[in-house]
């Protein structure tokens, strides 16, 4: 154990491999701001038109910097929080290898190599949710947020393979270049809606959120890194970069306004009504995210400036907040706000750390999170024709956002812990280093907003750098971290501020009726259709299963046969009316007789009492072939059919004594079935004779083995020279079939030997 | 078991004629009806009848190997000519290579399809007399010919 | 020609496919005989068949000349035969030692490897 703890202890190593790619990120930003984009492109699959091609631009280089950031931030915080964890390899390269995907998603050029990644992220996010993989609860959660995801990973897929051929490309870039190509095209809906799909399922937008607060079974690492500062960021990644393909249009912006509008309002509505810490803070991301999707609806240079910045922003507190919260959890041991308290003293640094995030969530001035809402509302006012709206949406999302931030600050920091509770904490303490350090930098960070968010670095690179390649257009951006001057957007902010406030006030009146209100709801709401629609799946699969493999071998040949009669039989029936009824060359009188015997011993062995009898027929039958063989000139297949046929009567007769005789079990009616089954069959398969006679056959082959045998292979036995020579490689592993089929007869009868003699042999004997 | 002393002499002249036979249709093969398989066909219904005739310990004794070896040493031998080619010539896996200078009466060139179709041979006698033995004597011992 | 291979193969499938659906498990494999050789019969009949012209050089020349049975079915068909000689060696084996092990031939009481 203390082995695992020190040397855990040191993986917080780990973390400053992806500082320093953001160094070096944050290195290319003046050239990429300058129009300078990095690119590169290795053929991967050059025939599937897959191509392991990298784009930066803007906004790849902002999100890179984020993923890479907060990235090392986290592991250093990860290798803290999992300290003494037995799993914590597992954990640690997991967690690395959804880093590496996320960091594909956001520079991906390909449009395959993009979906790729993003599967990827799906894939590590399901690891990673179900990470305590004993718990029922993980299982559930991380399957249902894989399906989710999944599900709409395939309609984005449908979506961009449709993009990519209308375009003409497979190159996001080459793509992004032809601007609106799309508009007015008839697949426009089609696209569009699949494309959504995917983006909406990822960013847990409204309806398919609710995978979101499931998600926090993950260890809060996780939480705090794929399920708010980045994989569901892929979602709102995917629709800023088809801002230029696809912004503008009507589509766009009702569906992403409305869908937005209230995930945004949904998301902060039951945020405040949470207990559990992380909860709160899933509810505020959904409810973020549905901020950055109506942003994007509203468009135009101020909404992709806004959805840009609050990107940053969010992603910054956030962060830091479900960091936070894991510590709370890491060493109080409950996550509960109802019964936490007091830990203002306790953990000082970590609650330096909260006031500066939630300051910076509530927007307050002059944190780094005012300038994210100032623009906000800058983008809902400009907006001519919906204004009003717009900013309504807004505001009620930001205000729920305050007393959300309300809650966090005060519930476990700020006041004393309720008397009534049993939670014991008075040995609580600060957490390691590794696990303040990360939020504390960020809410720092966001502090200092007065130094930088005017500075060029910011807002003409990295803001600006970001604005242009969502806008498609060039945009000069200037942010202030203090408004300049009083206008309507800082009175709505401190409106927002206060309003927020009052409502934390008098929430505690609320909360009641508001949970009986949402569970009401909550039976009709998403997530009860998706239990629906996964149990009836269940259900449905098990009955099929039940009714296909009933376990009994019959029954199987029996679907075979069928199938084979509907499917097969049926189509070539139907659709070729002209078979060959050839009678020429006109069968001679002896090839008629033995065509009979083969018939009448046929039906010998289907109606045989006897088993002796029904082998004996067989044998005919055999041998009649075989006379069929010589007949029409296959000389070497008569001598084998004769060898062989006699050698199947003989072991058959070997066996036959030992077993017991012929009786009819199945029902008549059965027999019945069986007989029309077996006739229809028959017809197709003669059927299917008289169809490939009818269609003259390829002469190629046939002249290349009559014109190569003597030359090439000195052989005049033209068949011998095809098995031994031109196909040998086939014979070669047929009589390798042979050996194997002759010790797998060995070795039952060794068995048997060895075992000595079972039941029925003594029976017998 | 009774023994039929018609069936028992018949066999002691029919065995080596129908050996002699195979080989003969083997070595054909190239050229007339015939080949590896038919002709291990007829080389295992000659000792399988010797089975019937006196037994499986004499018909083993006959034999004198084990069918699995002879199944074994038949896929050497195929496998073995496949890969003379790409071994000593450099050449595709199968190529076909012959002495060129003599040609035997009946069997034409010698060449590496003729060891194919011998290892093919083999297999086709080890594999049916290995079911013919498992299948007659099950009761007793099987086993290799000593 | 065709219609009378058409029909002996179109018996042939029908008489095994019947047989395959018994309870037996004897019957069931002789089913699977019947199956092989309408198989065998059947890829043998996709070539035209012509009568009194075997795929053999004649000595002297070096192809095959005029009208002449394909001889690629026919090297196909040589195959399954021998193949269908193990699987039925296979089958007939496996049969024996089910019906030792668990004392019945019917195929629906089968349902366990555990002797009974």
């Amino acid at each position: 154990m203390a082995n695992h703890h020190t040397s855990s202890n040191r993986l917080w190593i780990l973390g400053l491999i992806p500082l320093a790619f953001a160094a070096y990120f944050f290195l290319q930003l003046e050239g990429v701001a300058s129009g300078q984009f990095l690119q590169f492109s290795i053929p991967w699959v050059p025939d599937l038109n897959v191509n392991f091609s990298i784009y930066i631009d803007g906004l790849s280089l902002l999100m890179s910097l984020l993923v890479l950031g907060i990235g090392g931030l986290i592991l250093i915080y990860a290798s803290g929080y999992m300290a003494g964890n037995a799993k914590i390899g597992r954990f640690f390269f997991i967690l690395i290898f959804f880093m590496i995907a996320m960091l594909g998603v956001v520079v991906s050029d390909n449009i395959f190599l993009l979906f790729i990644f993003w599967e990827l992220t799906s894939i590590s996010s399901f690891l990673l949710i179900g990470f305590s993989h004993e718990s029922e609860k993980s299982q559930k959660s991380a399957q249902q947020a894989l399906i989710v995801t999944g599900l709409g990973g395939l309609a984005l897929m449908a979506g961009l393979i449709m993009l990519g051929y209308i375009g003409g490309s497979w190159e996001l870039s080459e793509l992004l270049a032809q601007g609106q190509f799309l508009d007015g095209h008839p697949a426009f809906p089609a696209v569009i809606t699949l494309i959504f799909l995917g983006a909406f399922t990822k960013s847990a937008q409204f309806p398919f959120h609710f995978w979101l607060p499931n998600a926090m079974a993950a260890p809060t690492p996780v939480s705090a890194y794929l399920h708010s500062a980045t994989m569901v960021k892929a979602g709102v990644y995917l629709l800023a970069r088809l801002y230029p393909i696809f912004g503008g249009s009507d589509t766009w912006f009702f569906t992403l306004v409305i869908i937005g509008g209230i995930t945004g309002m949904l998301g902060g509505w039951l945020a405040w009504q949470q207990k559990d810490l992380k909860r709160i803070m899933a509810y505020t991301t959904i409810s973020a995210l549905g901020i950055l999707v109506f942003l994007l609806g509203v468009g135009q240079k101020i909404g992709t400036e806004a959805a840009v910045l609050f990107l940053f922003v969010h992603s910054l507190y956030k962060g830091a907040l479900f960091m936070i919260a894991g510590s709370v959890d890491h060493e109080t041991g409950t996550r509960d706000v109802t019964i936490l308290g007091g830990l203002r003293g306790k953990m000082p640094l970590t609650m330096v750390a909260v006031t500066l995030a939630t300051l910076s969530m509530a927007g307050v001035p002059p944190l780094v999170g005012f300038v994210g809402k100032e623009v906000i509302y800058e983008a809902t006012v400009e907006n001519v024709d919906y204004r009003v709206w717009l900013t309504a949406v807004a505001f009620v999302m930001n205000f729920f956002n305050v007393a959300a931030a309300a809650a966090i600050l005060y519930m476990p920091f700020i006041r004393s812990q309720p008397a009534d509770t049993q939670l014991e904490l008075d040995h609580t303490h600060e957490a390691p280093w590794t696990m303040w350090i990360g939020p504390l930098s960020l809410g720092i960070l966001a502090t200092l907003s007065f130094f930088f968010v005017g500075s060029e670095l910011f807002s003409g690179q990295l803001i600006q750098g970001a604005t242009e390649a969502v806008y498609g257009k060039p945009a000069e951006i200037k942010l202030y971290a203090l408004p300049p001057a009083l206008t309507i957007v800082p009175i709505l902010s401190i409106f927002t501020i206060v309003g927020g406030i009052i409502f934390f006030a008098v929430q505690g009146r609320l909360i009641k009726a508001a949970r009986a209100a949402d569970a009401a709801v909550s039976r009709f709401g998403p997530e009860s259709g998706y239990f629906a629609g996964f149990d009836g799946l269940l259900a449905g699969a098990a009955s099929i299963t039940l009714f296909v493999q009933n376990g009994k071998l019959r029954r199987y040949v029996l679907y075979v046969v069928v199938s084979f009669i509907l499917f097969v039989g049926l189509p070539l029936f139907l659709n070729f009316g002209a078979l060959s009824w050839r009678l020429s060359p006109p069968p001679l009188l002896y090839e008629l007789i033995v065509s009979a015997v083969i018939i009448l011993a046929t039906l010998m062995v289907t109606f045989a009492r006897s088993r002796l009898a029904a082998v004996a027929a067989l044998g005919v039958v055999g041998y009649g072939i075989a006379i069929l063989f010589l007949y029409f000139n296959a000389p070497d297949l008569a001598m084998t059919q004769f060898s062989v046929e006699t050698f199947t009567v003989i072991l058959f007769v070997l066996v036959l004594y030992r077993l017991p005789a012929f009786k009819a079990i199945t029902s008549p009616a059965g027999r019945l079935r069986d007989v029309i089954i077996a006739v229809l069959a028959g017809g197709f398969m003669a059927m299917l004779v008289l169809l490939v006679t009818a269609v003259p056959q390829s002469q190629h082959v046939i002249d290349y083995y009559a014109q190569s045998s003597y030359p090439l292979a000195k052989g005049q036995n033209v068949v011998n020279v095809i098995l031994v020579d031109f196909r040998g490689f086939d014979t070669l592993v047929e009589i390798s079939v042979l050996g194997v089929a002759a010790v797998g007869v060995y070795a039952l009868i060794r068995r048997g030997v060895i075992r000595g003699l079972s039941r029925g042999e003594r029976g017998e004997s | 078991m009774n023994r039929s002393l018609i069936l028992m002499t018949a066999t002691r002249y029919l065995v080596p004629i129908i050996l002699m036979l195979s080989v003969f249709i083997l070595l054909r093969g190239h050229n007339e009806p015939g080949g590896g398989f038919v002709g291990g066909l007829l080389a295992a219904s000659a000792f399988a009848l010797y089975v019937f005739a006196f037994g499986i310990k004499e018909a083993q004794r006959l034999l004198g190997v084990h069918p699995l070896a002879l199944i074994g040493s038949g896929l050497f031998i195929s496998l073995g000519s496949a890969l003379i080619a790409p071994i000593f010539f450099g050449e595709p896996l199968m190529t076909g290579k012959w002495i060129d200078t003599f040609e035997l009466p009946g069997i034409g060139k010698l060449g590496t399809p003729l060891f194919f179709d011998i290892g093919v041979m083999l297999v086709v006698v080890g594999v049916t007399l290995l079911i013919v033995f498992a299948l007659a004597g099950e009761d007793e011992q099987l086993g290799g010919g000593s | 020609m065709n219609l009378l291979l058409a029909v002996v193969v179109g018996t042939l499938y029908g008489a095994g496919i019947f047989m395959v659906l018994r309870r037996s498990i004897v019957k069931l494999i002789l089913g699977l005989g019947l199956l092989g050789h309408a198989t065998n019969l059947l890829i043998f009949s996709t070539s035209e068949v012509v009568r009194d012209a075997p795929p053999l050089i004649k000595t002297g020349e070096t192809s095959l000349e005029g009208v002449f049975a394909s001889p690629l079915p026919q090297a196909l068909v040589l195959t399954a035969i021998v193949i269908g000689l193990a699987s039925t060696a296979f089958a007939i084996v496996l049969m024996k030692r089910a019906y030792a092990i668990m004392g019945t031939d019917d195929v629906d009481v089968m349902v366990t490897t555990e002797g009974s």
